[in-house]
């Protein structure tokens, strides 16, 4: 793993967040805008340590909560508890898939949102809830589900494109190489 | 199973979380403007991205059109300076009338245009951010709205910025009379999730009898917004509580799903 992948990630939180504030056509169009944050959590969590997991949650979730009315700092406990279960359970999760990818996708979506609007409601906020919240739920986690297998490759060509990839040893050894000749054996003889 | 470095990382989100939350009112606001501010380049770059086609149409503009456009203008304009003078006088005549009955004096309204940046990206919250701050004299708590209506009043001022809850939100509660024979007064609340231009009218009285169509302006009863701003037309009311009250569904006279500038309402 190196900083690199690191540093993109952060920037595609960065990027995400404005995104989602300053276009709002997908919420014109569904009612709901979908939030980019626990997708990127996948990835990182399934690709990279647990730092950038934790800077994801933490900046990522400031990010979002400065253009929000949310309170500072609610929405980088949930994208965190992700990040964190899938980063323990991702030697189990066959990364590379498309489907596992959707699916983890839909999951982390679906979860981020309720667990903010739980933490508001614990907190004593009054967010805006009703039977409509449930659609914006719904498109959330479609939405999510979609774009994680999305992020994925795109982050996979970006590594290809512009990280560096670990020296790999050759398999030649001076140590153990077999050296073979008529001249040699013959002065060994 | 949990590493050493697993816990660290565990305990080091946690305690910064807690200790965000921790913080006094005035402190959290601060890093949340401070950090909101990161976004500073973005908004600009994005205004500039915004502004080029405008440019360009006005660049290819023809000549013809644009002196044919200042010519309405220009009509306009004159129009609006003799009703501007026939208001002052109604003004002066009804300022003379409230102090010959012991009213007091109605100001007039300063306003100030400031443009929307950036919508709240979380769906439970009906919010958004414009730029003017406590540089141009905004304050909490200032009414903001457009040629058509009322949008919502300002909940937190930055240097630069601010942010604005609109009308539906929970945390934008407005006192409004109804404009009926009966002036019934009731509170605009929150509204649903989906649909923005609608919002609940509620605790009228029980024996309100709203139509539909009838004018929803403010009261001017919660200090907050002036009297006689229009919030929009009722749709249609209902009895609840077993007849305690009435509540009514006002579809706002400002489509605020497509807000671009907005007027703040200085006292």
């Amino acid at each position: 793993m190196n900083l690199f992948n690191t540093i993109l990630i952060l920037a595609a939180a960065f990027l995400a967040v404005f995104g989602e504030a300053a276009f709002p056509l997908l919420r014109h169009w569904l009612g709901a805008q979908v939030d980019l944050l626990p997708v990127l959590m996948v990835y990182a969590a399934l690709n990279t340590d647990i730092v950038t997991v934790s800077l994801l949650a933490l900046l990522g979730g400031m990010w979002f909560d400065a253009l929000s009315a949310n309170p500072l700092g609610l929405s980088s406990l949930p994208l965190f508890a992700i990040g964190f279960v899938i980063y323990l359970q991702r030697e189990l999760i066959l990364r590379e898939v498309p489907f596992a990818q959707f699916v983890l996708g839909a999951v982390a979506s679906a979860a981020a949102p309720a667990a903010c609007v739980l933490l508001l409601l614990t907190g004593g906020q009054e967010p805006l809830l009703g039977w409509g919240s449930l659609w914006q739920w719904l498109v959330m986690t479609a939405g999510g589900a979609v774009a994680t297998p999305i992020v994925f490759e795109f982050f996979n060509w970006c590594q290809k494109a512009f990280g560096y990839q670990p020296r790999t040893e050759p398999s030649f050894r001076p140590d153990r190489e077999i050296r073979r000749g008529r001249q040699k054996q013959n002065v060994n003889f | 199973m949990l590493k050493k470095k697993h816990y660290l990382a565990l305990g080091a989100v946690t305690l910064a979380a807690l200790l965000i939350f921790s913080l006094p009112q005035r402190a959290t606001s601060r890093l949340k403007l401070a950090t909101g501010s990161l976004f500073l380049p973005l908004f600009g770059l994005l205004n500039t991205a915004q502004q080029l086609p405008v440019d360009a149409a006005n660049a290819v503009m023809p000549r013809r059109a644009l002196l044919r456009e200042i010519g309405e203008l220009q009509g306009e304009n004159q129009q609006l300076r003799i009703q501007s003078a026939q208001t002052a006088a109604m003004a002066r005549e009804n300022d003379q009338l409230r102090a010959l009955i012991g009213w007091q004096r109605q100001t007039p309204w300063k306003l100030k245009l400031a443009n929307v940046i950036v919508r709240d990206p979380a769906n439970w919250w009906r919010s958004v951010q414009i730029d003017l701050g406590s540089r141009d004299g905004l304050r909490e708590n200032l009414p903001v709205l457009t040629p058509d209506g009322l949008v919502g009043r300002v909940a937190s001022v930055g240097y630069a910025r601010s942010q604005v809850v609109l009308l539906g939100d929970p945390n934008c509660r407005v006192s409004a009379r109804v404009e009926n024979p009966a002036h019934d007064i009731g509170v605009i609340g929150a509204s649903g999730p989906l649909d923005t231009s609608l919002v609940e009218l509620t605790y009228l009285s029980g024996n309100a009898d709203l139509k539909s169509g009838e004018g929803v302006v403010t009261s001017g009863e919660g200090e907050i917004f002036p009297p006689g701003i229009p919030i929009g037309q009722v749709v249609d009311s209902r009895a609840v509580e077993f007849g305690l009250y009435t509540e009514a569904r006002v579809k706002l006279s400002t489509n605020l799903g497509a807000l671009e500038q907005v007027w703040v309402l200085f006292p």
